[in-house]
């Protein structure tokens, strides 16, 4: 068991996660790209969900806003992948910070209206303002990012240009998952935790809880941002429904079925989630449906999501049989 | 500079819309009132109560009355369904965190709107006007039909019936308390269970009218439910969550603000609605005759 | 060292603290006692800034704290444990009281160091002389009521304040969890030259360590000073412990 433990297995994942495009297969490659971008999006909004207890339903927003700021440096303004993609987290993060400022000053289900209000803001903005975001229709063709560069890595060289974006998306979000991974296991992480916990407690140890939920946000909101950055890229385009609530609430699924309890939770439910999709949405279209039955099935029986359950399952079996 | 007639139009055609949405948020608002949860199927209830006038009439077949049949009929079949919900699925949620109430209900909006496509297909479906109700009359320049008019009388008329059984009726004034302190109401003696059950009911009862009535102005197709909780939502933020004459008032002022916001930025009349319901939540949570949550 | 001047709250109407004032010098236990409704915890709440007083004033080492939020009161030096167990129930013993630390030696705000071990030479100390050290990996919210009641007094020591406020500390412990608490508070309010502010339903230990007793009854003192006099009190005796006896 202990052997066990002591492989990096985060860094085993990403390493054959670099391997997916060596499959040889479009499709899988197509899925993965989307799994790794997700699975970023949703672990951002568990720092918020998992570790502060603030439920916010508007966090497409600045996933959105992420994704229009890639989209437009790069096709408007000829920017280069290299500055635009930092320009998504740092604009979804001001975002963020203008927001939070208000919604911080709410409490739980008025928290989460104000988060779904600002969100909704945004949406009808990027659905108008025809001149700056394309409307309704969107902003289709956004260039990839100048992969040319990879063709000289070994190994790399036969790959198609979708493949070289997600082997820079793997590196992207493996770094960006790093990051997080280190702020909830640092101090700063703990006082998160703390408010999580008993926010009236947190105040009275000297935590001064609006501020602290109010950087959480600006962090959650700053990945959000890449994660859409990224998304635009991969989409080959920047819609108005990136921003829309339905978005805001596939995410939270997703972190909600794969378990806002750890870490890698939320990454394991975009996984589960975007490839149960593709499976059933081939055999009807009523995905809606099953998603549902799925989520009721799920709250009732492993209220902890995936993860949970299969935590729970592997202490059971590691725990010594007493005779 | 607009001129009268139209402006009459105009808020005419916005407080018929917030007859409608009264009468879909005042059950949301109740619903959250007594058991603290934001049913995001009450939407799903409303677009089943105007599939379900519509089934109603078809079976009916030609007779003038038809209508009025179905219109009942579909509300209770809703209030019905919403009971069941609440008695064998609901229940076993209520010591969980809220949100997973929230994803349950959820859940249930896309299970819903997928039984409606199963059973009733994509395409859109029309209920025609009662008898009587069919046509229009002219006043001041502006085209009012008596279905609208009907509805304008109506809305009031369930809102007065509504605050009638909340402070005269012994269940009434449970509701109201269980709204205010539901841990008091336990240790009173009275059947919490029941009573949550009951204002599922209600609330249901309210959603699934509101669709029925709706269904002769309205085409009911796929995607009616996310569309009215959106509005709802929104209704019973600026209102008040959990406030019976707010969710009145803000039905009034959405209403209004969709009208006017139109002829003021054409190009971004629903982003006036969520500016409001922003504005709202920053300045009073509460909303406009709520009462602050108690800490 | 605590300054209270004439403090008072109303809620919807209701009078809870009518005008209170009262004096803790450096160093002094004091109690405040009075029966259920007397306006006890909601004086706590006023002086440590969870609620903000209609009028009057609080003072902290002669500093005017009135309104301040309950993190800069908790900063400029005072804790305070509460009478319901009020903890952070899915964090471990250990990591409860190591957030104290960290919050209030300014580290909240490191995002990068690994929290693992941080602060735990202070935090292992103070479990040990609770006498929670054995239990230091558990869950909290396992705990039993008396080690949750004894964690909370840990919590607010890990703030390492000069005063402290504690609410009910021996709220549901039995006769012999009471003394153990009482002798442990009154060990390390005297190691570390505690000024202690507490209230209590258990007369016992209101006059067995209180140097100073205040009497509340309906939002205001009617009696102050040493437990003898206290106990003599006519006043005391016909409203508080008329009532009980």
């Amino acid at each position: 068991m202990s052997g066990l433990r002591r492989i990096p297995w985060a860094l085993v994942l990403v390493v054959a996660a670099l391997f997916v495009p060596a499959l040889g297969s479009r499709f899988y490659t197509f899925v993965a790209t989307d799994v790794a971008i997700l699975a970023l999006f949703a672990v951002s909004l568990n720092l918020l969900l998992g570790y502060t207890g603030l439920v916010s339903f508007g966090h497409a927003a600045y996933f959105g806003i992420g994704a229009y700021a890639t989209g437009i440096l790069m096709k408007k303004a000829g920017i280069p992948f290299l500055l635009a993609f930092p320009a998504a987290g740092v604009l979804a993060g001001l975002f963020a910070l203008v927001f939070g400022f208000f919604c911080v000053r709410l409490t739980k289900i008025y928290f989460a209206m104000l988060t779904l209000a600002f969100a909704q803001i945004v949406w009808a903005i990027c659905f108008k303002w025809n001149d700056v975001t394309g409307g309704e229709q969107g902003m289709p063709e956004i260039p990839y990012p100048d992969l040319a560069w990879m063709e000289r890595l070994p190994l790399a060289g036969q790959l198609r240009t979708s493949d070289h974006f997600y082997l820079l998306t793997v590196v992207l979000v493996a770094a960006c998952l790093w990051v997080l991974r280190r702020i909830v296991g640092s101090p700063f992480g703990r006082i998160l935790t703390t408010i999580r916990e008993n926010p009236e407690r947190a105040e009275f140890i000297g935590v001064n809880v609006r501020r602290f939920e109010l950087i959480a946000f600006v962090i959650a909101g700053a990945f959000a941002g890449l994660a859409g950055g990224l998304f635009g890229i991969f989409n080959r385009g920047v819609f108005p429904d990136f921003v829309y609530w339905s978005k805001s609430s596939e995410v939270l699924i997703m972190t909600i079925l794969g378990g806002i309890g750890y870490f890698y939770g939320p990454a394991v439910g975009a996984l589960v989630l975007l490839v149960l999709n593709q499976q059933i949405t081939s055999y009807t279209q009523y995905w809606p449906f099953i998603l549902g039955t799925i989520l009721i099935v799920l709250l009732f029986a492993f209220p902890s999501g995936i993860v949970g359950a299969l935590d729970a399952a592997a202490r059971r079996l590691a725990r010594p049989r007493r005779a | 500079m607009p001129d009268l007639a139209f402006l009459f139009g105009q808020s005419l055609s916005g407080l018929t819309a917030a007859m409608f949405l009264f009468l879909v948020a005042s059950g949301l608002s109740l619903i959250f009132g007594v058991l603290g949860v934001l049913n995001f199927a009450h939407g799903s209830f409303y677009m089943l109560g105007a599939y379900t006038t519509y089934q109603i009439v078809q079976w009916l077949g030609r007779d003038p009355g038809s209508f009025w049949w179905a219109a009942l009929g579909a509300a209770v079949s809703i209030a019905i369904l919403g009971g069941l919900i609440e008695r064998f699925l609901f229940r076993h949620l209520y010591g969980a965190d809220v949100l997973y109430q929230l994803l349950f209900t959820y859940a249930l909006v896309l299970i819903l709107s997928d039984a409606a496509k199963v059973l009733w297909g994509t395409g859109q479906l029309s209920v025609s006007r009662p008898p009587g109700l069919t046509g229009a009359f002219k006043l001041w320049g502006t085209f009012i039909p008596y279905y609208n008019l009907f509805v304008l009388l109506l809305g009031p008329t369930i809102a007065l019936l509504f605050w009638l059984l909340l402070t005269r009726t012994r269940n009434g004034r449970l509701i109201r308390a269980a709204a205010l302190d539901r841990e008091m109401l336990g240790a009173l003696g009275v059947n919490v269970d029941r009573l949550y059950t009951g204002v599922f009911v209600v609330g249901s009862f309210l959603a699934g009218l509101g669709g029925a009535l709706i269904a002769p102005v309205k085409a009911v197709v796929p995607g009616m439910d996310v569309e009215i909780i959106v509005e709802a939502f929104i209704v019973v933020v600026i209102g008040g969550l959990g406030s019976f004459w707010g969710t009145m008032l803000g039905a009034l002022v959405y209403g209004q603000v969709l009208a006017f916001g139109i002829l003021i930025f054409p190009r971004f009349s629903i982003f006036s609605v969520f500016a409001l319901m922003a504005v709202v939540l920053i300045l009073r949570p509460w909303g406009l005759l709520g009462r602050p949550l108690k800490s | 060292m605590l300054e209270v001047r004439k403090v008072a709250k109303a809620f919807d109407g209701f009078q809870a603290v009518a005008g209170v004032s009262l004096a803790v010098p450096r160093g002094q236990i004091a109690a405040i006692i009075g029966p259920n409704g007397a306006g006890k915890t909601t004086l706590f709440n006023l002086i440590t800034g969870h609620l903000r007083p209609d009028a009057g004033a609080v003072l902290l080492d002669g500093r005017d704290i009135t309104g301040l939020p309950p993190h800069d009161v908790c900063r400029l030096g005072m804790g305070r444990s509460f009478q319901r167990i009020n903890i952070f129930p899915r964090l471990t013993v250990f990591q409860n009281v190591q957030a104290g630390f960290i919050s209030h030696r300014g580290r909240g705000l490191d995002l990068f160091s690994r929290v693992g071990q941080l602060y735990r030479e202070e935090t292992e100390a103070l479990l040990e002389s609770l006498g929670l050290l054995d239990r230091s990996g558990e869950v909290s919210g396992f705990l039993s009521h008396g080690a949750q009641k004894q964690l909370e007094l840990g919590i607010a020591l890990a703030s390492e304040p000069r005063l402290l406020l504690l609410d009910e500390p021996t709220a549901g412990m039995s006769a012999a969890e009471t003394r153990e608490t009482i002798q442990l508070i009154s060990r390390i309010a005297a190691e570390r030259g505690l000024t202690l502010l507490f209230t209590e339903h258990d007369m016992e230990v209101v006059f067995s360590i209180a140097q100073k007793i205040t009497v509340l009854h309906q939002g205001r003192v009617i009696a102050e000073g040493a437990p003898a006099e206290v106990r003599n009190d006519p006043e005391v005796r016909r409203v508080y412990l008329g009532e009980r006896r």
